[in-house]
């Protein structure tokens, strides 16, 4: 019997066809445009100015406080704006304008294919090289992994979890990297347990990769303290709460972090990054993107520089399918629907979806039936028909009592609907105003 | 004789007995209450609506009898008159506040602001707004998807079904339910001005003269041409973006006529004198007429939505296409580029293709108007070069 | 500008962006399918006249739904999203196949009118809108209402048919008269528990058929449609508290089997009080409702003037639905 969560969970239909693209090297596009604020919290200070030349793994932003990270430049050419531009919705963003001149990277920068294994960093080192290397969480939340990794006081961490279980359909890049970079994740998974000080690991894998699962075994069993847990497919197991409870059963208390519980999550692309961080002292300038689509004509996976624009990364998939009517940023389950194809890949960016004009297009909403179907699939175990009519009732204290904090916005609930009612995206506005209510009650 | 005597009795005795408890619960559980505020709630109208920022029009009424003066305090609804009457039953004195109502400041209608996307989640403008810029490139209009209309108790507004564009009625009360409904803050409760005049800014883009015409061909670029123009000093420029003080407006209409892109609307004023040239226009065959209608949607409508007058430089762009040879250039073109269209974006569906081709021709007879006429023509900016174009003046 | 022209038809909008292509018609549909078994039995034991009466039902259903849906609320009907249809069957099933046809019309009307469309149409309904109608007959024309077919295969005659009790009512009778219920079915009375099971007794055209409806159950279990928490906690709960009853004394209360095989136990318990609309949300609330509905219809069919208790415990039921959503929560995750 694999294990998983408790309650609630939907199975949508995996589409994972890329799952066989080796992972491609995209070419240096000629101009990137690199957001500052790429990560939750506050966006990157920039250090540089128009007409600077910079080269790749350059800094270009410094982290803005402590929840916030660095930003590198991903080529190397002459800075020609640090101006807004209109992110993936459309709304204006500070970025850095660099036009591409060359590939000089920046010294120190180990590129070279060889592995290093040997840990010789001490834990200081190692949590001072990742806020350096600006990285952050790179299944999609892109929380800044320096933050992570320190425990706030009276909370000690006892166990790491590497978060490999990709459940949001079409995505293959967490998969593709576990099949081709399985020593260095074992290896970044080693220096993340080094700099927790936590004497075990785990890495979550859903039981829809057998072949990622039989390599990181392998590889696994010849490291003390780090363990392979296969995971019975189920959306939404990549959720930091719910794969905790899959892995050791605990449960993250209501609002809590999965600290109290002593556990710390990283992606597996996450542990890859801090790997290239520590052992060879590139910082986090490219990441690896799924782009695929019922009609994409060559579906792959690509290594690309951070700032590329998505719309090159289109054409490299073949370029936009006629019938394409929707493009979303990430996975089907929670991506953003991508208002602007010029907005750049950013560390978050886990992969490009295009739908066809039959696929992306809501059906019209009817009466609610009350079937509780969204009450049984919600892995948090709250009420979405109840959330949505206290949200567009605005009753920001009736959600509260409900536990609309609780909500981790996975999306089963619209998901399953029979009504093809939007209840996530109301509870989503409930929620931000409820979070609004209580930071001004704190205040 | 017995039974009905009996029934009688026993009725009696309940009625009594009733009569009793429900004088000691009275007596026992009395709530002490200022007697005022019953009269003050049976003066304030009664909708409950909130538009005075209590509880309902109970939670007003405690608060007026509270406070020692009717400072800051108004009931929306009852306007001034009602707060009088409220004043003198309660032996105060209440200052005038002139009567207002919601006003839409958007003006970015299916024809001036092109849309280049298609929203397709929950009908609300906060859910749009919380994740995207909506449909249009303009970051700080109108979502169109009517929160403000949901908002209304007083059916004052509603959604035009062409513009896309809520239109306030007679009907408003000024409750301001509808401003904090709006999560752009595109609506303002202004002064409903002599003969219910006003004149506006019908925009909120703060965006750089350059983005924001390219967004919306009547967005305000922050040129202060009209805080130039204006002698009472009621117009500020602040963020590239015109504000009418509507207290220190005195509806001269001088900023209507320098605005170059009709941000500015009047309302309810009577029609400016119409030139010669314009009945000729209306009087020439049907291709003029035709023309006259593609012209329409670049140039009239900013200025004219609400009243349907004709202001003065309307009058010059019709002028300009009533040579007929122009006209059938400009159809030409409209035929060359629709092909174009179609090979460029390879666009599938009938339904789909139509929508490009109204912008299209929109921008295409702009196009087509004489450069030396375009110097004349003050409001008149094309939309094809404007990228070119530095709105700082 | 050509950028601009590319991006125009791109559909935006919050996530997600699949959706697993559930709907109100599959539900519903399901349901319909459900009821298959139990509709063919009543053909074969009723004939004709069940026919009959569910297809005036559902025509009539259908016909008032359009109607008000038109007429009355100027709204898009939606007769064809199957909630009017299961109305109409499950109305039919609750009626007697030889009843006259008019009185299954009222019926129709106060179901969908009275029960479904004055609240504002599906999913607004406080009460099973079937069994408003079904008991809005039963209360106006109690005669009609409790004059049952003795079922006689396909050939059974519309009119004229042999008449019979059914058996909760001869029960009932035997309470009142005194005599030990535990007689009626060694005495021959009452048929044995096989011909209940088959159904092959006096009562309403739907109803009879325990095992189609049983068959119905595990189709609805398979499609997902509904959870097994309604049903099983009824059944549960009527076997326990008869039981109990039984046990103290076997003379005045009849045994449990017999109470979960007769009258609406099996077609209220599976089709009617598992209704979306009018049951509650979550686990704990559908365990509270089936223990509610599993006592009052064992009080009801006991103590209760009349011999039939199934539809009165599930609409006193529906009636608590809103105050169970709200004090019983579906257990949180954390």
């Amino acid at each position: 019997m694999l294990k998983t969560f408790k309650i609630g969970g939907v199975h949508p239909p995996e589409n994972k066809w890329t799952a066989d693209g080796k992972i491609e090297v995209l070419p240096v596009p000629e101009e990137v445009v690199i957001p500052l604020g790429q990560h939750i919290g506050a966006p990157a200070t920039p250090v540089v100015q128009k007409g600077d030349h910079v080269k790749a793994g350059q800094l270009i932003g410094e982290a803005a406080g402590f929840v916030s990270a660095a930003v590198h430049s991903s080529v190397s050419g002459t800075v020609t704006a640090v101006e807004e531009r209109p992110d993936a919705g459309g709304i204006p963003r500070p970025v850095v304008v660099i036009k591409v001149e060359g590939d000089e990277w920046m010294e120190g920068i180990n590129r070279s294919e060889r592995a290093e294994h040997n840990i010789t960093a001490s834990k200081e080192e190692i949590l001072k090289a990742i806020g350096a290397a600006g990285i952050v969480g790179m299944g999609g939340a892109a929380f800044p992994t320096r933050v992570k990794l320190s425990p706030p006081p009276g909370n000690t961490a006892e166990l790491l979890i590497i978060n490999g279980v990709e459940c949001e359909p079409y995505l293959t890049a967490d998969h593709r990297i576990m099949l081709e970079r399985a020593e260095d994740i074992v290896v970044g998974t080693m220096i993340l347990m080094k700099a927790l000080g936590v004497k075990k690991a785990v890495i979550g894998i859903e039981n829809n990769k057998p072949d990622a699962i039989g390599k990181l075994q392998g590889i696994a069993t010849k490291v003390l303290g780090v363990e392979i847990c296969p995971l019975k497919v189920k959306y939404p197991q990549g959720g930091e709460k719910q794969l905790i409870k899959a892995v050791t059963g605990k449960t993250v208390p209501s609002c809590g972090l999965p600290i109290a519980v002593g556990a710390v999550v990283q992606n597996v692309g996450t542990a890859l990054a801090v790997y290239e961080a520590v052992m060879k002292r590139k910082p986090l300038v490219e990441r690896i993107v799924t782009v695929t689509g019922t009609s994409v004509k060559k579906p792959g996976n690509f290594l690309c520089r951070i700032g590329t624009p998505i719309s090159r990364l289109i054409e490299a998939a073949g370029g936009l399918p006629a019938d394409s009517a929707k493009v979303i940023c990430g996975g089907p389950m929670m991506g953003r629907a991508m208002a602007n194809l010029d907005a750049p890949v950013t560390k978050g960016t886990s992969g490009i979806l295009i739908l066809s004009e039959k696929e992306a297009l809501r059906k019209p909403e009817s009466n609610c039936i009350r079937c509780s179907k969204c009450v049984s699939v919600c892995p948090m175990g709250l009420e979405p028909y109840l959330l949505m009519d206290l949200s567009r009732f605005q009753l920001p204290e009736r959600l509260e009592t409900e536990k609309v904090m609780d909500c981790i916005e996975c999306g089963s609930c619209s998901f399953t609907c029979p009504s093809h009612r939007p209840l996530l995206d109301y509870i989503r506005l409930g929620k931000g105003r409820t979070g609004v209510m209580i930071r001004n009650r704190k205040k | 004789m017995n039974t009905i005597l009996i029934t009688i009795v026993s009725l009696c005795a309940i009625g009594i007995v009733s009569a009793v408890i429900l004088y000691i619960v009275a007596q026992k559980f009395n709530v002490e209450e200022d007697p005022r505020i019953d009269t003050v709630e049976g003066l304030l109208p009664g909708a409950n609506c909130g538009g005075c920022g209590y509880p309902g029009c109970r939670g007003l009424a405690e608060a007026i009898v509270k406070a020692n003066d009717m400072e800051g305090l108004l009931c929306p609804v009852g306007g001034t008159a009602g707060m009088q009457k409220i004043a003198a039953a309660l032996g105060r004195e209440v200052s005038e506040a002139a009567p207002k109502i919601a006003v839409v400041r958007c003006n970015g209608s299916c024809d001036n602001r092109p849309r280049i996307n298609r929203y397709d989640g929950a009908p609300s403008c906060a859910v749009e707004h919380a994740l995207y810029a909506g449909e249009t490139a303009c970051i700080y209009g109108c979502l169109g998807c009517g929160d403000c209309v949901e908002a209304c108790v007083f059916d004052a507004i509603h959604m035009d079904e062409t513009t896309g564009l809520p239109v306030v009625n007679d009907k408003c009360v000024a409750c301001g339910a509808c401003v904090k409904a709006c999560p752009r803050s595109i609506i303002e409760l202004r002064n409903r001005g002599p003969k219910e005049r006003r004149i506006f800014v019908a925009c909120v883009n703060k965006e750089k003269g350059g983005t924001a015409r390219k967004a919306c061909s009547v967005a305000c670029i922050g040129c202060s041409k009209c805080a130039k123009a204006c002698t009472f000093e009621a117009i500020s420029i602040e963020n590239n973006l015109a504000y009418i003080d509507f207290t220190k407006c005195r509806l001269c209409r001088k900023c209507v006529g320098v605005c170059p892109t009709g941000a500015i609307q009047e309302i309810n004023f009577p029609a400016r004198k119409i030139t010669p040239e314009i009945q000729e226009t209306e009087n020439t065959p049907a291709v003029a007429a035709e023309a006259k209608e593609t012209v329409k949607p670049a140039a009239l409508t900013a200025e004219t939505a609400v009243t349907g007058t004709l202001v003065p430089t309307a009058v010059t762009v019709v002028k300009e296409v009533v040579v007929t040879e122009e006209v059938v250039t400009v159809e030409e073109e409209i035929v060359t580029v629709e092909e174009e269209i179609v090979t460029v974006e390879d666009v599938s569906a009938g339904e789909k293709a139509e929508e490009p081709e109204m912008t299209e021709e929109r921008e295409v007879v702009e196009e087509t108007i004489p450069e030396e006429e375009k110097k004349e023509v003050p409001r008149k900016v094309d939309l094809a070069t404007d990228e070119e174009i530095d709105f700082k003046i | 500008m050509l950028k601009m022209r590319a991006m125009k038809n791109r559909v935006i909008s919050p996530s997600p962006h699949v959706h697993s292509g559930d709907s109100i018609e599959k539900n519903m549909y399901g349901v319909l399918i459900a009821l298959i078994p139990a509709f063919i039995c009543s053909v074969l034991f009723f004939g004709l006249g069940a026919v009959l009466v569910t297809l005036t039902s559902v025509v009539a259903c259908l016909v008032f739904e359009y109607a008000i849906q038109q007429f009355l609320l100027r709204k898009r009907p939606t007769i064809f999203d199957g909630s009017a249809l299961i109305t109409g069957v499950l109305l039919a099933f609750n009626l007697p196949s030889n009843i006259p046809l008019w009185i299954v019309v009222i019926g129709a009307l106060v179901a969908i009118g009275i029960g479904k469309m004055s609240f504002g149409g599906l999913g607004f309904n406080i009460f099973n809108p079937a069994l408003v109608g079904r008991v809005y007959l039963l209360i106006s024309f109690p005669v009609q209402m409790t004059t049952w077919p003795v079922p006689a295969g396909v050939t059974t005659p519309l009119t004229d048919a042999a008449t019979g009790a059914t058996p909760l009512a001869l029960m009932k009778a035997a309470v009142n008269t005194g005599k030990p219920v535990s007689e009626l079915i060694s005495s021959g009375v009452v048929s044995g528990y096989r011909d209940l099971f088959l159904g092959n007794l006096g009562g309403s055209l739907g109803e009879v058929a325990a095992f189609a409806l049983l068959i119905g159950f595990v189709y609805l279990l398979f499609r997902k449609i509904i959870t097994w928490h309604i049903p099983v906690m009824i059944f549960v709960t009527v076997f326990v508290f008869a039981g109990i009853l039984h046990l103290a004394n076997p003379d005045l209360f009849i045994n449990p089997v017999f109470h979960l095989l007769t009258g609406g136990m099996m077609l209220g318990a599976i089709f009617m009080a598992t209704d979306y609309v009018t049951s509650p949300m979550s686990v704990k609330g559908m365990t509270v409702y089936g223990i509610g509905i599993g006592i009052l219809t064992v009080l009801i069919r006991q103590f209760g003037a009349y011999p039939e208790g199934m539809s009165f415990a599930i609409l006193i039921m529906n009636a608590l639905t809103p105050l169970l959503n709200r004090y019983f929560k579906p257990a949180r995750f954390a």
